[in-house]
């Protein structure tokens, strides 16, 4: 599903933050990548979810080389990937539904046709009751499960979540990582990026562990 | 509107307009929230600068119509005119020479109208400098016939003053030529001198509002990054950011331009309000009207769409190179 080969990344002049990354993401697949703060983690997501681009090396995403993809190619490729992000990144200007069904009103399709899923996930997720309270009135936890319902919404093929239980505690942690699971059994191959050990812990998976700019597979 | 069951109108939320927009916006049916958020501090500042660079601008197109308006005018009325001065002299007749000079040139294709002032008009001409007791009956003055011509008709005046010449040598024709050649270099420089300072006034407008949209568009950074990568296409984006600034841009450019027409209608009622018939005639005639005319408020309503236009467009620039930024 992803293929890194030789990876590398720097920020314009500076030096490389990733190098000789080569590893794979498997479809269906569970992993945490991990690693000190400051080791790469977000700009490794970043790479992942094609907001950058490699300075060096080759990305393989759903069987295409990202670097020889256009733009329009690249947002149907985005689509496929679900991701959440560390400060959630809702618009505070729009309702929990609003905000979750956001992928589908960007894909052009008519509210009726999906209003139904939107509502069953946010129930799903626990947030039935706040679906038309907007995000500056929802707790962090709140936030945090609309942000994953919108990045799961469109059933991605990969889910990518930065961080995702830093702002929560330990109990809805664990209630988050249980809804990646149960996501992963239904088919999505999820990278959840963190350095919060006990949760590693708490679910045996695969680890991609970053240090000194290089990645480690740990299967 | 939304009825209750029983067809009566829900009484309106007393915590104001916009509480009511968004419980309508939750209740079932509801409108979506735009992707683009309405009614924030950076549009709502993007409107008042460009209703006040709007409304700057108009005034200037209209101040410069209104000075081409007037001195077109004038023009025209002195290019109508034209004087025919009969000299005494020893020996002939002036009321001889006023009568056969005046036909003559009635008689000239083009000319509509021609007064010869009597002795006694002539002399009220020269009371001012001389006094009402002069005896002017004992002084040689000048006879003057008033010529005014038809509109849209070019009169000869070369083939009149031939006539005149040979028919009363005593009778000269001044046609105001030079006259009206200074008052086209004056129309000319005060038109173009106009023209520079609305085209400094829409070039100023263009900047600001350019940079009023950058400055608003920085706020809604976050709204196109969100966008970016659930995978909306780049037209899509910028397509709703195009749709919204459009809106500001309109909102802002009809207030702004609404305000200056609004500035030239009643200058021009108040002033057939605050000053009596014969002064409004004199300084009409010297200033010209208050009124911009169809073509005022043409050119007024083209510069409010071009310049929402323009917010359009750097709206939809800058969406361009935050995404190109954002890969």
């Amino acid at each position: 599903m992803v293929t890194f080969e030789n990876v590398g990344l720097r920020y314009d002049l500076g030096p490389e933050v990733l190098r000789d990354l080569t590893f794979s993401i498997a479809p269906h697949s569970f992993q945490f990548l991990t690693g000190p703060s400051g080791a790469g983690k977000t700009s490794l997501l970043r790479l992942l979810f094609l907001a950058l681009r490699p300075t060096r090396g080759l990305v393989t995403l759903f069987g295409h080389d990202t670097s020889t993809l256009g733009r329009d190619a690249l947002s149907t490729m985005r689509r496929r990937i679900g991701i959440v992000f560390q400060d959630f990144r809702l618009l505070d200007h729009m309702t929990t539904y609003e905000n979750v069904a956001l992928p589908f009103r960007v894909m052009g399709r008519a509210e009726a046709s999906y209003r139904a899923e939107v509502v069953e996930l946010l129930q799903w997720v626990g947030l039935g009751e706040k679906m038309d309270a907007l995000p500056p009135v929802l707790s962090g936890g709140e936030k945090q499960r609309a942000a994953i319902a919108r990045a799961v919404i469109a059933r991605p093929q990969l889910l990518l979540a930065d961080e995702p239980t830093g702002n929560v505690d330990p109990s809805l942690a664990q209630r988050l990582l249980r809804l990646f699971v149960e996501l992963n059994k239904s088919g999505t191959s999820v990278v959840i990026a963190t350095h919060d050990i006990a949760l590693m812990d708490q679910f045996d998976a695969r680890r991609l562990v970053l240090h000194d700019g290089r990645v480690h597979v740990y299967d | 509107m939304s009825m209750t069951e029983d067809g009566a109108t829900p009484a309106r939320p007393r915590r104001g307009w916009r509480v009511w927009r968004l419980r309508r916006r939750e209740g079932a049916g509801r409108q979506p929230a735009p992707i683009v958020p309405k009614n924030t501090i950076a549009g709502r500042a993007l409107i008042a600068v460009v209703a006040i660079m709007t409304f700057l601008a108009a005034l200037t197109t209209g101040a410069v119509m209104l000075v081409r308006d007037t001195a077109n005018a004038w023009q025209s009325e002195i290019a109508r005119e034209a004087t025919v001065q009969v000299r005494p002299a020893g020996g002939r007749d002036i009321e001889a020479d006023v009568r056969t000079a005046a036909a003559l040139v009635r008689a000239t294709p083009g000319v509509s109208e021609a007064r010869a002032y009597s002795r006694a008009e002539s002399a009220a001409l020269l009371e001012p400098w001389l006094g009402e007791g002069a005896k002017l009956a004992d002084l040689p003055v000048p006879r003057l016939i008033v010529v005014r011509t038809a509109p849209d008709w070019v009169v000869d005046f070369a083939e009149m003053r031939r006539a005149l010449t040979a028919q009363v040598p005593v009778a000269s024709l001044d046609d105001h030529r030079s006259w009206i050649e200074r008052m086209r270099r004056v129309t000319r420089a005060t038109v173009l001198g106009g023209i520079l300072v609305l085209g400094l006034v829409i070039a100023a407008t263009v900047l600001s509002v350019a940079f009023a949209t950058r400055g608003a568009m920085a706020a809604n950074r976050p709204i196109v990054e969100v966008l970016h990568f659930i995978g909306a296409r780049n037209s899509y984006i910028a397509g709703q950011f195009q749709r919204h600034f459009l809106d500001l841009g309109l909102k802002g450019g009809l207030l702004g331009g609404g305000a200056a027409l609004l500035v030239f209608v009643m200058a021009d009622l108040l002033g057939g309000w605050l000053l009596d018939p014969d002064a409004l005639r004199e300084v009409s005639a010297m200033f010209g009207g208050a009124s911009i005319g169809p073509w005022g408020y043409a050119m007024v309503m083209l510069q409010v769409a071009c310049i929402a236009a323009v917010t359009a467009a750097t709206s939809r620039r800058t969406v361009t190179r935050t995404l190109d930024e954002l890969r």
